[in-house]
């Protein structure tokens, strides 16, 4: 057997070495572990400060005896490649690994160990842990607001039937696929208006839906005996005759018994909150946002000046302006500028503010994407007698939309987390309600577990879209 | 004799201050293969890129097929669609398949069933030898084969007549051939073209007549073989000396 030099591991000893070295880690990581989990101190005989670094020496000289440089056994080169490249690299890495030793104790003690869930009020909670109990209680509020108790199945049937509409995507078939895009960009968002419209907020006018849709609904069946020839016209004219027969003459004056049918409660938007407002403020947002946002960037590359010059005024002035005194400005002055009799309602009044605001941001995301485009693009498209909106529709935004996935996603995700700003008009969506109930006098002293139940709901939320936006960008990818 | 398909008159072209083309005159009449040479920054892709109005001209005429090009012509898109165009790089566009590059223009623009136009396509494609890879996109194929396309797209909108802009000067020394060959099939189905190459083989072979650029003048226009067995001026007997 050959001299073993300690200070300069090689593929010799390579068992000798890698058996050392992994039970001095180890013998750190133990010491940090019980120190941490059970507050036992192993080498409490030593002086304070050396019983303190010791696990970092330790662990650091079997670190050092580990790192073999091509020892042919796979785990241990990645590795040494990884977290244990050099002395200082490996003195990171222990480090690290003992702050996480050091830190689970306390997370898992406040969010599972010590934690309260049982009962129904504040006394339950005695111990040093979190108190979800208050999550509990308030859950109904942190999801629908001030919305009526009774009422809050037509907000879960409403998201529940748009969740269902919205996945079609993945049922259609090939014959189907080309309408897809139809679909979303325009039934869709109108299917949702109205479900939220109509539905959420109810009242007598439930009864224009109604007969809006029965009109939609025969229109379609009598429509597939009608030859295709006339199709266009009678799809135009045929369904809104007949809304207008049904509403001002078949069921007019209550004719018949049909008209008598219970109206939905109406919920004024002021109720509406939680979770529930944070997606419909969200879902509008960026569908209205992405196209204006379109526009703008269109409109600053244009040739026309004024066309071009309105845009950057545009993009300009709502990049200048903090989203917060936009929101305030929406709710506060602009109504003084309407007529007297003229009344637009807050959360439209909000939403279309927060559109204007990120479709700013939008533009000049989408212009980054027309810019990187190669001007030879412009050209073969040109060259095949392509105008601009045709060029525009089928070679350049495709790329350049493409390519700017990140950045939309990017603009997307903190318009979702700017949501709670709403707050300034007197609109509570989830964080709003969070801040409304740790001030409410059975419950003060909860804001932590608000928060953090607002953490990870948002975290969800923003996760879930920044991984669609990730397979977007995998789908759409056609370079090789 | 008809009208020339092509009929420049005193153009000049400015960028800024500069002036890129001065006095140009040139008839090109239909059937004829014209190429144009000479030193790079000459103003040879100017002069074409002029011809279906990617650059614009600041004085003089240039009639394209009866019609004139300036800033009052309303139907520009329609003169371009009669002019096809293949770049240096190509410029397919990446997104779509080779199909869809070559049946975008005619559908839409055109406005031919989708049916015919794949037809057509595939026509087409087959006559430069890539059929075969009509359902890739553009980024799996060649530099030779994504040429080939390129000119197969341009001739989808059968188009009166064909402009070529260094189309081999981006690709590999033994790609350049493949495509040399599709545009000598081209030439001799009888398309108008004008080419700015640096391929004087392919010039003595399909040109009817050379035209010489320097500094953006034309320095000299002749028969092919005129302009290769005596060339005039000194300047195209330097070029000449140093290229072939």
């Amino acid at each position: 057997m050959q001299k073993i030099n300690f200070l300069s591991p090689d593929k010799n000893n390579l068992y000798a070495y890698l058996y050392t070295g992994i039970f001095l880690f180890l013998v750190s990581v133990f010491d940090v572990s019980l120190n941490s989990f059970l507050s036992i101190n192993l080498t409490s005989f030593l002086p304070e400060s050396i019983s303190f670094i010791l696990p970092l020496i330790i662990g650091f000289i079997g670190l050092h005896l580990i790192r073999i440089e091509y020892s042919g056994i796979k785990s241990l080169d990645l590795l040494n490649k990884n977290i244990n490249t050099n002395s200082f690299n490996a003195f990171l890495s222990l480090i690290i690994i003992f702050v996480i030793i050091k830190s689970l104790p306390p997370i898992l003690s406040w969010f599972i160990l010590d934690a309260n869930i049982a009962g129904d009020s504040k006394d339950v909670c005695t111990g040093t842990g979190a108190c979800w109990t208050y999550i509990k209680i308030w859950f109904n509020r942190f999801m629908y607001g001030m919305y009526p108790n009774a009422e809050q199945w037509r907000i879960n049937l409403s998201f529940i039937s748009l969740a269902f509409l919205g996945s079609v995507g993945y049922f259609a078939t090939e014959k189907y696929k080309k309408y897809l895009t139809l679909y979303y960009v325009v039934i869709y968002p109108i299917i949702a208006f109205l479900f939220i419209f109509f539905f959420i907020s109810g009242g007598p006018i439930f009864f224009d839906f109604s007969y809006g849709i029965i009109a939609a609904v025969v229109s379609i069946i009598i429509g597939f005996f009608i030859p295709s020839k006339y199709k266009m016209y009678y799809f135009i004219i045929v369904p809104f005759t007949f809304y207008i027969l049904l509403k001002y003459v078949i069921f007019y004056e209550e004719l018949f018994e049909l008209g008598k049918l219970e109206a939905l409660v109406w919920v004024e938007t002021g109720a509406w909150g939680g979770l529930s407002l944070t997606f419909i403020v969200s879902f509008f947002c960026l569908i209205f946002c992405f196209p204006v946002g379109l526009f703008l960037s269109l409109g600053r590359r244009s040739d026309l000046q004024i066309i071009k010059y309105i845009s950057i005024g545009f993009i300009e002035f709502w990049r200048g302006v903090p989203l917060i005194t936009v929101l305030f400005m929406s709710s506060v002055m602009f109504p003084m500028f309407l007529p007297e009799d003229m009344f637009i309602d807050k959360l439209v009044r909000v939403i279309i503010a927060i559109s204007l605001f990120e479709a700013a941001y939008v533009a000049e995301v989408i212009r980054g994407g027309l810019q990187a485009l190669p001007r030879g693009q412009y050209d073969a498209a040109k060259s095949l007698g392509m105008g601009y909106w045709k060029m525009h529709i089928f070679v350049i935004l495709p790329q350049a939309l493409k390519l700017v996935i990140p950045g939309i996603a990017n603009t997307f995700l903190a318009l979702v987390k700017d949501t709670p700003l709403i707050f300034v008009v007197g609109l509570l969506e989830i964080v709003g309600m969070l801040n409304l109930a740790k001030t409410n006098p059975d419950w003060l002293g909860f804001a932590m577990e608000g928060y953090v139940f607002a953490s990870i709901v948002f975290f969800i939320i923003c996760y879930a879209m920044s991984k669609y936006s990730y397979n977007l960008e995998q789908k759409y990818k056609t370079d090789r | 004799m008809a009208d020339p398909i092509i009929q420049i008159k005193d153009m000049n072209k400015w960028f800024g201050d500069f002036q890129v083309l001065k006095d140009i005159n040139l008839d090109v009449e239909a059937n004829k293969k014209i190429v144009v040479c000479g030193p790079s920054g000459s103003g040879k892709s100017t002069l074409i890129r002029c011809i279906n109005r990617l650059e614009e001209h600041q004085k003089g005429s240039i009639v394209v097929d009866g019609t004139e090009l300036s800033e009052q012509t309303k139907n520009i898109e329609q003169i371009r669609a009669e002019v096809g165009m293949v770049f240096q790089q190509f410029n397919l566009f990446p997104h779509l398949s080779i199909l869809d590059n070559c049946t975008l223009a005619p559908i839409w623009v055109k406005k031919l069933p989708k049916k015919e136009a794949e037809e057509l396509a595939l026509k087409q494609l087959k006559q430069v030898q890539i059929d075969d890879q009509a359902y890739k996109y553009p980024g799996q194929l060649s530099g030779g084969q994504q040429q080939r396309c390129a000119i197969a797209r341009a001739l989808c909108m059968e188009p009166k007549i064909m402009l070529f802009d260094e189309p081999t000067s981006a690709l590999d020394p033994e790609m350049i051939k493949e495509v040399l060959d599709a545009m000598v099939n081209l030439a001799k189905a009888g398309m108008t073209m004008i080419v700015v190459t640096h391929e004087m083989g392919f010039a003595k072979e399909v040109a009817d007549e050379v035209i010489f650029m320097d500094e953006g003048m034309i320095v000299e226009k002749a028969e092919t073989k005129e302009f290769f067995a005596n060339p005039k001026s000194d300047r195209t007997k330097l070029f000449l000396s140093q290229i072939l």
